[in-house]
């Protein structure tokens, strides 16, 4: 049973196509990884899945359906789909407050009654981060290390407890050994959450992910216009070692910019 | 690498035969020449700039220095000459500014709210958004007495207006109009300085727009947002040509906010230097710095709030 079926997708940013055409399911408690060159549309892709496209002028077009449900349907509020599914962002962004409050605020916004001492704690041990800081939770959660930090901000994300994670390149400003942990730390958190990463890094999909989709440019030379366009999905395993299409081969053996 | 073809044919050579970066090469010999000159003609101009201020601050220290005693801030201006003090003026000053800041800020904030948290989102908005930006630049060169003028002929005259007559209340609507333009176009750059991350972080965890604005932009804007205010608030404090037009002075202490006419200290200041004797010169020069004193705390603490702001990213 999927957790995300994503029928006929399209975005435009204004007069500009930025992606049409895309259709996936997306596995629950699994990760799936959305690759493919810089501009192909990944990150827009990703933000239709929990709305993020909202605040960006971008009309979508096609069905997302969540559980069953359209996320874009016209009685669905928005908020309540991010409540649902969290986003960790390509660049750590705690808010300028305690590790404690940055954890705290999710909650305290969709009005947690239980233990926050105790929902904090957990959100940061689930992350590996509780032993780095759990004697300076008082401290401003800007003042971490860059790695630190992006598990603040996946922290903060479980702390909603959602159903879904989407990642938007969560390595990339990171140095190699906090990225390996970020890693680390998506393969363990997959059993309790789908998970939906982006990344340009494709030995980080081969590492990571269950499920691989390969997005490209289409190129309409006549018209100028670039638009982006899955063009293979289907299991990492097959996409890295039998890709079926010769974009994705071109593209997984570094003959594709 | 010596494909130069240098000017200076009397190349120096360094020990290991290259050419010595004392040589000066292409116009780098005339570029010099011309800096060392550019600076000192600014830092001459610069000189002459503060000269006028640095007077303005001794001259003001020196005269008003004798008259600042406690009784100064607790005493009525006397009928006869010696002694006495402002105290009508600094309790209409706070009455006028206090009522200036409860209008002002409140409403300069939530223009700078709605232009850059919600007038980003519509054609309409950003339509709207220019719209309000082009008034409060323009608002904010208005000569003060225009102000003064438009509350006289709205709130305290009889003749076309409200009839209230001189008060502390029509002071600070005519200080509140002074000061908007001046919080809301600040206000406006301090959130515009607030990164789309953060507001797009709060949003992803399922917060609304004003949830947003409320729990995490204004947070991190604050300081920035109290300077703003605070120099608007040195900046009204020290208004005097609208006072006259709308609470017109008083050298005794008037309770009352929306009745009577008002005291305000530029207003004794003004009184006082025209009178003519040493005492009442003395103390406008006392007022003079005590208005100082009161700015350049303003501007002080505005500046360290400011710096903390910087230091939030
Ligand atoms: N907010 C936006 N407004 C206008 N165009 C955008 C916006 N975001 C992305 N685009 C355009 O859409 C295309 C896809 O961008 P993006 O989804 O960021 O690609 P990727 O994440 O794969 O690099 C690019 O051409 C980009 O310039
Ligand atoms: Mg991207």
């Amino acid at each position: 049973m999927s957790v995300f079926d994503v029928q006929g997708l399209g975005v435009a940013y204004g007069s500009f196509t930025a992606v049409k055409d895309i259709s996936l399911e997306i596995p629950r408690n699994k990760v799936t990884a959305l690759i493919g060159p810089s501009g192909c549309g990944k990150s827009t892709v990703l933000r239709c899945l929990n709305r993020m496209n909202d605040l960006m002028d971008a009309t979508v077009s096609g069905k997302i359906i969540y559980n069953g449900e359209d996320i874009y349907g016209p009685e669905v509020d928005a908020a309540e789909v991010r409540r649902r599914i969290g986003m960790v962002f390509q660049r750590p962004n705690p808010f300028p407050k305690s590790i404690y409050e940055n954890v705290a605020f999710g909650p305290r916004l969709n009005g947690f009654k239980g233990d926050l001492d105790q929902l904090v704690e957990e959100s940061l041990r689930s992350v590996a981060l509780w032993d780095e800081v759990k004697d300076k939770l008082d401290d401003p959660g800007t003042a971490l290390s860059g790695g630190q930090q992006q598990r603040l901000c996946i922290a903060r994300a479980i702390a909603v407890q959602p159903d879904v994670l989407l990642m938007d390149e969560p390595c990339s400003a990171l140095d190699p050994i906090a990225t390996l942990k970020i890693e680390d730390l998506i393969r363990q958190l997959e059993s309790s959450y789908s998970i939906v990463i982006v990344t340009h890094n494709m030995q980080q999909a081969a590492r990571v992910s269950e499920m691989t989709a390969f997005f490209s440019v289409d190129i309409d030379d006549e018209h100028g216009m670039r638009t982006g366009a899955l063009v293979e999905y289907d299991t990492t395993e097959k996409i890295f070692n039998n890709p079926g299409n010769t974009r994705t081969e071109d593209y997984i053996s570094g003959r594709f910019g | 690498m010596s494909t130069t073809d240098t000017t200076d044919t009397t190349a120096k050579t360094t020990e290991t035969g290259h050419r010595s970066l004392l040589v000066k090469q292409g116009n780098a010999g005339a570029r010099a020449v011309k800096n060392r000159f550019a600076t000192g003609v600014l830092t001459a101009a610069m000189a002459i700039a503060v000269v006028p201020l640095l007077l303005i601050i001794w001259e003001v220290t020196r005269r008003g220095i004798g008259a600042i005693h406690w009784d100064f801030f607790t005493t009525d201006e006397p009928s006869y000459r010696q002694e006495g003090g402002y105290r009508a003026g600094f309790v209409g000053t706070a009455y006028v500014m206090g009522g200036a800041i409860l209008m002002s800020v409140p409403l300069g904030l939530a223009t700078a709210i709605y232009v850059v948290e919600y007038g980003r989102e519509t054609r309409a908005g950003r339509r709207l958004s220019d719209l309000i930006r082009f008034f409060t630049d323009v608002m904010t060169g208005i000569p003060s007495i225009f102000v003064g003028l438009f509350v006289y002929g709205f709130l305290v005259s009889s003749t076309g207006g409200l009839g209230q007559g001189f008060n502390a209340f029509a002071g600070s609507v005519a200080i509140a109009i002074i000061m908007l333009p001046i919080v809301a176009r600040s206000s406006e750059e301090m959130l515009k300085l607030v990164p789309d991350e953060w507001r797009n972080a709060s949003y992803a965890l399922g917060a609304s727009k004003s949830r947003t604005v409320l729990t995490t932009v204004l947070p991190a804007a604050a300081p920035g947002l109290a300077t703003g205010s605070m120099l608007a608030v040195a900046r009204g404090a020290g208004e005097t040509a609208p006072l006259i037009m709308t609470i017109l002075g008083s050298q005794y202490l008037v309770s009352s906010y929306f009745e009577g006419a008002q005291g305000a200290v530029p207003l004794q200041i003004y009184r006082g230097a025209r009178q003519q004797f040493e005492a009442g010169i003395e103390r406008a020069w006392g007022g003079a710095l005590s208005l100082f004193l009161l700015v350049l705390i303003l501007v002080v603490l505005a500046r360290w709030l400011g710096s903390k702001a910087n230091k939030l990213k």
